[in-house]
């Protein structure tokens, strides 16, 4: 700080910023982007471990027998589902009871803002079967959760019947010492979220349920299993919930202890570890599984049933069976050994997980990057528009060289300059509103007017609104102050630089994959932009890293990182198919993705388009 | 008041026996008995009693207090040494669920529970306590010791003397509980020993710990009370009344199979009674089973005792150990109970209750009570008793109770805000449930941030709020049968029987936890050091720049200079 404190030093250091100043955004912005690279090179990343010493090694034995009989159960369940046409719920209950659980339903119903097409549903009406395995000796004061979806069609039947399987077994156990849920839901989200809702009682979205009849005290861990063969090749571990949150990385670690104990071949992001990190395509395979769980956290979606009990800080994950074309196969009983042992472990919890870490990349399921090691990535990104900030500021504090009244001059303009910069704010936020509100709101007007369907409507109102938006701010100031000065724009874009660097710090700190994707793509554009910049050339460059286009390279990426690979125009549908889901994530379970991207990120994206075209 | 009401047909036949047994009535007895409820559910629900009366004086001075025969010494002089009127204490495992089992005899929260009334002599009744507290914590090898202000009450209304004398003056009273306490055999085995045959002969001996642990509830206790010495009521004795409940599981300790014995349940029979005892007894509720159609009891006894239990009339099969015929041929009484048929679903608990925490983040929450009337017409009063620790700062203002969608005033509210580190709310209050209704009671509340000293060793699992108690006369079912005419003569049953008409009723409903907001306590070394670091560096040097306006300053001129300067002020000529 004595550096700063004299002046003489103070005015090199500053010189030497501002002469500097693009070289090294330029190298910040590579070293960013090469540290991200590199997090999933396997020597700078950390092997997982088991923080939590209540679930230390192997303190269980997994003595579940009886996997045919609960496929057997699996297969009944799938008649009476099919007869019911939705969940056989007197059947489960009765299922339930015979198996010496407290049984409860709760019935639910929600409106679609406007039709969800993939899952082809608008008025949804279900009911929520679950039972309550009291510990023996506890005073309800602690649960653990089990939960399987009931999904239409033939799909995760296996999960119910390896439910009710354990169920019978944990039944005839002595050693609980929590309670255990568990929990048939329908609707998959839908239905977790009005049974989360009822069991906390809040209404966070507006649903309407019945209240819950038998609780359990307050939820330490949540397991959600889908299952839709009889015979698995592999387990996948799915993590990322709602908004990006993450479980405490020990649920993960316990999970990969017992693949590893009973011999399962376990996966995240649909991807087997690999042991060659040293040749190209090892470290190629780790920075895909790396980049599907940025990709995945960054959408803020909930990946799988457990993804809704994150917000109610319950850990929890989805254990997911996949069948493919592998040669070594794992029956039932061996998953339910699975699942035995990862209930023990989490039944011998003292204290809720809090022990590992909250923030983190699985570059690989047995390795992990914590969150004092992926920061740097974007703080080397943030930083450029700190750098550029100040260069502005300084620009802005050098007094032009003119007579002695210049102070005094340079004074006025920032009258003005406050009106000229507050003006494109408030427009650009007002677009963003418009593009939050308007395409639910307005989707009967379109409807009536154009041939679409309400789900396209809406899309395309988003759309529009979206296109729209580029037209409008960029001619508003001439009206109030005639013509832009040098003066305007530099306040304007030191303003937006600000604005931009604290939103996504604040979006990192939540959702640092989201965080990250924004900055690769906004931090050039900010760092750039200037009304002496080619003009159409800029404006191409710009519309392409705009958040919508961001949006649909994401997708492309996915679907690449999936082995789907999709044409352009598949690759459209999707990104329709994607904002509509957007929309619904946001006002069926609260995800925040939708909001900020348009009430804030878009219009700050807007205020450099502002500056691009200012005259 | 329960204990009256519930026992006094079984009292007039017990005493008719002793009063054929022993002529002349010794100053002490002890009386032992086993009950044994087949639930609903099949489970199995065993509940031991063991009273021992003593008809002296602990309070007047210490003569006659140093001979002890049948009453444990220990209890003795901790009633005259503390001044005791009456002293509750129970250590329990696991919820009563009051939905799959019905009543429980003698009811108690999850952990341990404490409550004594103070002879009014007392004068310093807090330190009286806090001593009682740890002899007790001693005597019984739990962490009764832990009791201090911020967990004792003093209840207005919900926990009455149910002994003799009518002091109702609540300065008298603790009542202290500690949810978290783990129940286990260490407390099981000082409390054997304060029976007169210990664990070797009697009832006693199925009481041993592989078993009783083995279950899905475990709750022993020791009351201690004055009572009449005799029906006339002009002296009182003291008794002291072991009672140990326990439910066997169907499923973990009888392997689905609904037949039950006592060797099943406590791997032991009977073989004799206590040599001491003035009555031992083996009961087995067979009301629902009249005709045996519901299950088999062998060996029969053609041995019967009614008795109104809850406001519910129960039959009773009575083995009686003093008797040697009891034991037959084999020398061993071993009950055995083998279904035939389901039971029939279970007649819905008139009042029933149940807690929970709703909300989520680490800021505020709302505890919802939820107390049902199943009564199908007659609406009661209830007395709810609230003990909240000060680390939930109860927003009272948004406390609200209501049945049927309607707001339902509480006639009563004694509210006793808490003081933080000293003191708990107390919220008492007198509701009146309608017929068939739930009534719910919520208030919110906001978690405080404690000092980090303040936090336990476990922070992460959450702290622990006690069970809330509800207390009620509950209109009772043989009251409610008015159709009940076989059994009874006709000129009896025209109005409904004054004493039978309410009984009294406690339900505890589970505890909370709750999570405050926890510090990582793995951090504190790192976040002392960072802000450390950056105040001194960062704050300090930013704090001089922003203060400080800066010039360039002038070289110092030379000597010669100076001394210039100073020789043309003098002069008064401007300085070089």
């Amino acid at each position: 700080m004595g550096l700063l404190s004299d002046p003489n030093r103070r005015k090199a250091l500053i010189n030497l910023l501002t002469r500097l100043n693009t070289p090294i955004c330029l190298v910040c912005y590579l070293a960013g982007i090469a540290w991200f690279m590199g997090l999933a090179f396997e020597p700078f990343t950390l092997r997982t471990y088991m923080s939590e010493n209540a679930m230390g090694s192997t303190m269980v034995e997994e003595r579940f027998p009886a996997g045919e009989r609960a496929l057997a159960m699996g297969r009944e369940f799938a008649v009476h589902k099919k007869k019911a046409n939705g969940m056989p719920v007197d059947w489960l209950a009765k299922a339930m009871q015979a198996r010496g659980l407290e049984v409860f339903t709760q019935s639910f119903s929600r409106t679609l803002p406007f039709t969800d097409e993939i899952k082809e549903r608008y008025m949804v009406k279900g009911t929520n079967v679950y039972g309550i395995l009291r510990a023996p000796r506890a005073p309800r004061t602690e649960a653990l959760v089990f939960s399987a979806p009931c999904s239409p069609g033939s799909n995760d039947n296996q999960a119910v019947g390896l439910l009710l399987g354990l169920a019978q077994y944990f039944r005839s156990q002595i050693y609980w010492a929590k309670d255990v849920i568990f929990l048939v839901n329908e609707h998959d989200l839908i239905g977790m979220q009005a049974w989360l809702e009822g069991y906390h009682h809040t209404n966070i979205t507006g649903m309407d349920w019945t209240p819950l009849q038998g609780r359990a005290g307050s939820i330490q861990a949540a397991l959600s299993l889908e299952l839709s063969s009889d015979v698995i090749t592999s387990l996948d571990l799915v993590l990322e919930g709602l908004n990006g949150q993450l479980p405490n990385l020990d649920l993960a670690n316990l999970f990969s202890a017992f693949c590893q104990k009973i011999g399962v071949l376990c996966t995240i992001q649909g991807k087997l570890p690999r042991s060659d990190w040293d040749t190209a395509e090892g470290y190629t395979h780790a920075v895909q599984t790396m980049t599907l769980m940025v990709l995945k956290q960054a959408s803020g979606r909930p990946w799988g049933d457990h993804g809704l009990f994150l917000r109610y800080h319950i850990e929890a994950a989805t254990i997911r069976g996949i069948n493919s074309f592998r040669q070594y196969k794992t029956d039932a009983t061996t998953i339910g050994r699975l699942l035995e042992g990862m209930f023990r472990k989490l039944n011998n919890l003292l204290e809720r997980l809090h022990q590992s870490y909250f923030f983190y990349l699985m570059p690989s399921l047995s390795r992990f990057v914590s969150i004092g090691y992926y920061m740097p990535a974007f703080g080397l990104l943030a930083v450029i528009l700190l750098l550029r900030a100040l260069d502005l500021w300084v620009q802005l504090g050098t007094p032009p060289p003119v007579t002695e009244d210049g102070p005094a001059e340079f004074q006025q303009p920032s009258g003005p300059g406050m009106l000229s910069v507050l003006t494109p704010v408030v427009i650009s936020h007002l677009t963003g509103m418009a593009l939050y509100t308007l395409p639910v709101r307005s989707q009967e007007t379109a409807v009536e007017h154009f041939p679409v369907s309400e789900t396209e409507a809406v899309v395309l109102t988003a759309i529009a609104i979206y296109t729209a938006g580029l037209a409008l701010p960029h001619n508003t100031h001439k009206l109030l102050s005639g013509e832009g000065t040098e003066q305007g724009w530099k306040v304007l874009k030191l303003v937006a630089l600000l604005y931009l660097a604290v939103l996504l710090g604040c979006v990192a700190l939540i959702n640092f994959s989201l965080g990250f994707i924004l900055a690769v793509t906004l931090v050039p554009i900010g760092a750039f932009v200037t009304p002496h910049v080619p003009k159409a050339l800029s404006a191409v460059v710009m519309v392409m890293l705009s958040p919508g286009f961001t949006l649909l390279y994401c997708i492309f990426i996915y679907q690449e990182l999936q082995e789907a690979p999709v044409s352009l125009i598949e690759g459209w549908m999707i990104f329709l198919s994607v904002i509509s889901q957007g929309i619904l994530d946001h006002t069926l379970y609260g995800s925040l993705v939708y909001p900020l991207l348009a009430l804030l990120i878009y219009p700050c994206w807007l205020l450099f388009w502002n500056i691009l075209f200012w005259k | 008041m329960q204990w009256q009401v519930t026992d006094v047909p079984m009292n007039t036949d017990n005493g008719d026996i002793n009063s054929e047994e022993y002529t002349p009535i010794p100053k002490d007895q002890f009386q032992e008995e086993l009950v044994i409820k087949p639930l609903h559910s099949g489970d199995i629900y065993a509940s031991f009693q063991f009273r021992t009366i003593w008809d002296t004086d602990f309070s007047h001075g210490k003569k006659g207090m140093s001979h002890y025969r049948l009453f444990p010494k220990s209890l003795g002089q901790v009633i005259s040494k503390f001044s005791v009127r009456e002293l509750h204490i129970s250590f329990t495992q696991g919820f009563w669920r009051t939905m799959q089992w019905g009543q429980p005899f003698i009811p108690a929260p999850p952990g341990a529970e404490l409550w004594v009334w103070f002879q009014d002599s007392v004068t310093d009744i807090d330190s009286t306590w806090k001593e009682l507290t740890n002899v007790l914590s001693g005597i019984f090898c739990a962490s009764l010791n832990f009791i201090d202000s911020t967990n004792t009450v003093q209840p207005s209304a919900s926990f009455k003397p149910l002994g003799l004398g009518n002091v109702t003056d609540h300065r008298f009273l603790r009542y202290a509980t500690l949810p978290r306490e783990i129940v286990c055999t260490e407390n099981l085995t000082p409390w054997k020993k304060l029976l007169p045959c210990g664990s070797k002969a009697g009832l006693a001996v199925l009481l041993k710990s592989e078993k009783l642990f083995h279950s899905s509830y475990h709750s022993e206790a020791v009351h201690i009370r004055t009572v009449c010495k005799d029906w006339q009521c002009k002296s009182p004795a003291w008794e002291l009344r072991q009672s140990l409940n326990v439910v066997f599981d169907l499923y973990t300790s009888g392997q689905g199979k609904k037949e039950w014995s006592l060797f099943k349940m406590f791997s032991r029979t009977l073989t004799e009674a206590c040599p001491v005892a003035s009555s031992s007894k083996v009961y087995v509720d067979v009301t629902d089973n009249p005709q045996g159609e519901l299950f088999d009891l062998s060996p029969a006894t053609t041995l019967y005792s009614q008795a109104v239990v809850l406001g519910d009339r129960r039959t009773y099969s009575v083995y009686d150990l003093t008797k040697p015929e009891t034991f037959g041929t084999m020398r061993s009484l071993n009950p055995l109970l083998r279904w035939k048929a389901d039971a029939g679903d279970m007649l819905r608990p008139l009042l029933h209750g149940e807690r929970y925490v709703a909300g989520f983040g680490l800021q505020t929450g709302e505890i919802h009570t939820l107390i049902y009337n199943n009564h199908p017409y007659r609406a009661f009063p209830v007395l709810l008793l609230d003990t909240v620790p000060w680390y939930l700062r109860l927003y009272i203002h948004t406390l609200k109770v209501i049945s049927k969608t309607r707001d339902n005033k509480p006639s009563y509210i004694h509210y006793q805000p808490s003081k933080d580190r000293v003191s708990s709310h107390l919220l008492e209050m007198l509701i009146q449930l309608p017929p068939h209704s739930v009534t719910e009671v919520t208030v919110q509340f906001e978690r405080a941030l404690l000092k980090w000293t303040e936090y336990t060793p476990d922070p992460n699992h959450g702290f622990y709020v006690g069970s809330s108690v509800i207390s009620a006369l509950v209109p009772s079912i043989v009251a409610m049968d008015t159709n009940n005419t076989q059994e009874r003569p006709l000129f009896s049953s025209f109005f409904p029987c004054k004493e039978e008409s309410s009984y009294f009723m406690r339900v505890y409903t589970e505890p909370l936890l709750v999570n405050l907001p926890t510090p990582d306590f793995s951090m504190p070394y790192n976040v002392i050091c960072l802000t450390c670091t950056v105040v001194a560096v960062g704050y300090g040097s930013f704090y001089n720049l922003v203060t400080r306006t800066f010039q360039v300053e002038e070289p110092s001129p030379g000597l010669a200079r100076r001394l210039a300067n100073v020789i043309r002020r003098i002069r008064g000529v401007p300085p070089l």
